[in-house]
């Protein structure tokens, strides 16, 4: 029992630790950037996370538009209210789909070819070289990955927005017929830009510093082995994935419920 | 591959999603720039307002011409106030102006309508609509019906 | 602090986890030699340059590199100290993004305002000083061993540091790959007058090229002095290592229960 005991406190202790060295690490990455020659690493990596996610997140956005479109087309249809698809998409796609599901394909694709990547420079010595030749990787590594993810993932939302209401229009006007002046119309009486648009993009910032920042701790953190970056990566994405759902429940909450 | 090409690509990725969000807010939520700021506010009195929403339209004759901005309770003579904003493009109303709370469809969401007056003299910012004709609330329609079903 | 010593350390303690390392370890390494420091796997030699580096910190001891205890110092101060190092890893460590002129430039971009043509002109001199001026479009992938490790020196004495520590430069190097890095450590610590220092486990080449030599076992020094001094050294466990037998201080054996006992559950 008392051993038990004392496990449970190692491990908690051991928790708590890793949260302080992530914090750390973050509070050093950002300090003083951007400086002398960063602006050029830090377009590197949105060529590397953002440009090549864009296959993925467009490919994602088109379908998840469309198929949207039809289960709100066959409900809809129901009470006549085709014209509707128009709202029901737009909203659910920038106030939850959009943000969320582009940040999960975000953290599949970027995240974890970060975590991947800084492990493999730190089980070849790349980041220990670094420090030698005194230059911090937290800077010239780490901090140029935090801002492209920042950057990029809310830049890959908003494309995956109007992706995706492509794809809606696509089945539901071009296909099945929905009268396009109702669909665009219905649209823009409801949807609010701060409301719709800029609170889903706020979303997309807490989750692009999140994924991010969970991406190069694990990889900074790894064990310099083939196995130990193997379990970072994958917890960079198995992470990634529950604190975007968790996160983005809280955020729904406090952004858009009313309790009356 | 080369620092040019990548910085290419960064530029066109980024001016991309610039385009996506310039396109959300212009099509999508459908802001108008040349409304902002260029409105006065009205307020009106109702018995009850019955799910009428903050930012619900306020039309005449079908047509959009403002917002709704706020929803106070006057507890002293409970009623509801409505706080609405007119777009001035809209032109001036008259100051028998009437307004009704109406709902889109049967269960759609609720509006305010304005029935136009015949009065010389113009609404100002800050004036008062006095001809108001609350929401139906389905709830009391169906006890009115039950007790007339009754009587007869 | 004496001016012929370029490293001193004194009474370094250090553990990681429950496992002392080092235990009052103590030496001194002079400045224009090359010193080796030799000892079984797992005494912490790579652990050693780490600490003289500063990115590990002692439990207990000074380590002055300069006149300065590294151990003491701030971050900021501890990268001014680092340009004055060039280390050469096990791994070689190029940067795999990079190609071989921009890993050698890499060290000049960051801590010069060189304008470009120096940058050029410089990288080419520490290239063709390892011998791989041709190669300077190649990427780390396209590199041998040998040949990476040569590129990783050239970067390392890229801003003509004091001091070069090499992390076991002769593992897993073919024989003439060998030579060549002996011939290098050799001319440049003559040409540019580096002091030198070597982790190594590699008996032969070592003796060939150290002036001094420290053997470290159980967290301490056991045995210094030159190759020749340490060839007759009264230590036993000094004399098995530079031997190479099998069996003495260091037993061949794990400890176990008697073999006969063992086998025969008896």
């Amino acid at each position: 029992m008392l051993k038990l005991t004392r496990q449970l406190g190692r491990w908690a202790l051991d928790r708590i630790q890793s949260i302080g060295r992530a914090t750390t690490m973050f509070a050093i990455a950002l300090w003083g950037l951007p400086g002398r020659g960063d602006v050029a690493l830090v377009v590197r990596q949105i060529y590397n996370l953002g440009i090549l996610s864009l296959v993925i997140i467009i490919l994602s956005a088109f379908s998840i538009g469309s198929v949207l479109a039809l289960q709100f087309y066959t409900q809809l249809a129901r009470f006549g209210a085709q014209e509707a698809v128009g709202v029901g998409l737009a909203l659910v796609l920038l106030r939850e789909l959009g943000p969320v599901v582009t940040a999960l394909l975000f953290a599949g694709r970027a995240g974890s070819a970060i975590t991947a990547e800084i492990g493999l420079m730190k089980s070849t010595e790349q980041l220990s070289s670094m420090e030698m030749m005194g230059v911090d990787p937290l800077r010239r590594v780490v901090a140029p990955r935090l801002w492209a993810g920042v950057i990029s993932l809310p830049m890959l939302t908003a494309i995956f927005n109007v992706v995706a209401i492509y794809g809606g229009v696509v089945v539901g006007v071009e296909w099945l017929g929905v009268d396009p002046g109702g669909f665009w119309s219905g649209m823009t009486e409801v949807v609010e830009l701060w409301e719709d648009i800029g609170k889903g993009m706020l979303k997309s910032v807490v989750f692009a510093v999140l994924v991010t920042w969970i991406a190069v701790f694990q990889g900074y953190d790894s064990l310099p082995t083939a196995e130990g970056i193997g379990l970072a990566t994958t917890r960079t994405v198995v992470y990634s994935s529950v604190m975007i759902l968790a996160v983005d429940f809280l955020l729904t909450l406090t952004m858009y419920a009313q309790f009356q | 591959m080369r620092m040019r090409t990548i910085e290419i690509g960064v530029g066109a990725f980024v001016l991309a999603g610039i385009l996506a969000l310039v396109f959300l807010a212009v099509r999508v939520s459908g802001i108008n720039l040349t409304q902002s700021g260029d409105s006065y506010t009205l307020t009106a009195r109702f018995d009850d307002v019955a799910g009428l929403k903050t930012r619900a339209r306020v039309a005449m004759a079908g047509v959009t011409i403002g917002r709704v901005t706020d929803i106070l309770v006057d507890v002293e003579y409970g009623q509801a106030v409505v706080v609405m904003e007119i777009e001035r493009t809209a032109g001036e109303l008259t100051l028998d102006t009437g307004a009704a709370i109406l709902t889109e469809g049967i269960l759609g969401a609720r509006y305010i309508s304005l029935l136009p007056g015949a009065d010389e003299d113009m609404l100002a910012d800050g004036d008062e609509i006095m001809d108001t004709q609350g929401a139906l609330v389905l709830e009391n329609l169906i006890g009115d019906l039950v007790t007339r079903l009754g009587a007869s | 602090m004496t001016a012929s010593n370029l490293i001193e350390i004194r009474n370094l303690s250090f553990a990681r986890g429950e496992r002392a390392i080092f235990n009052g370890l103590s030496m001194n390494v002079k400045r224009g030699k090359i010193t080796a420091i030799m000892g079984p796997s797992g005494t912490g030699k790579t652990t050693l340059l780490r600490i003289i580096g500063g990115q590990l910190k002692p439990d207990r001891g000074e380590v002055l590199v300069g006149g300065r205890d590294v151990a003491r110092m701030s971050r900021r101060q501890l990268f001014e100290v680092r340009r004055e190092i060039g280390m050469l890893f096990q791994s070689s460590a190029l940067f795999t993004d990079l190609s071989v002129f921009e890993n050698v430039a890499f060290p000049m971009r960051v801590h010069t305002a060189l304008p470009e043509d120096s940058i050029r002109d410089l990288v080419l001199m520490k290239l063709n000083a390892v011998g791989l001026r041709g190669a300077r479009d190649l990427r780390p992938s396209q590199l041998s061993g040998g040949m990476s490790r040569r590129v990783a020196l050239a970067r390392a004495i890229a801003l003509d540091p004091q001091l070069v520590m090499y992390d076991e430069p002769f593992t897993g190097q073919d024989p003439i790959a060998m030579g060549v890095l002996l011939t290098l450590i050799r001319g440049l610590n003559e040409a540019l007058d580096i002091t030198s220092l070597l982790v190594s486990h590699d008996i032969h080449e070592t003796v060939s090229i150290a002036d001094q030599i420290f053997i470290i076992a159980d967290g301490t020094v056991v045995g210094e002095g030159t190759p020749a001094e340490l060839k007759d050294h009264t230590s036993s466990k000094v004399r098995q290592f530079m031997h190479g037998s099998p069996d003495g201080p260091v037993p061949f054996h794990y400890p176990a229960d008697d073999f006969v006992f063992d086998v025969l559950g008896q």
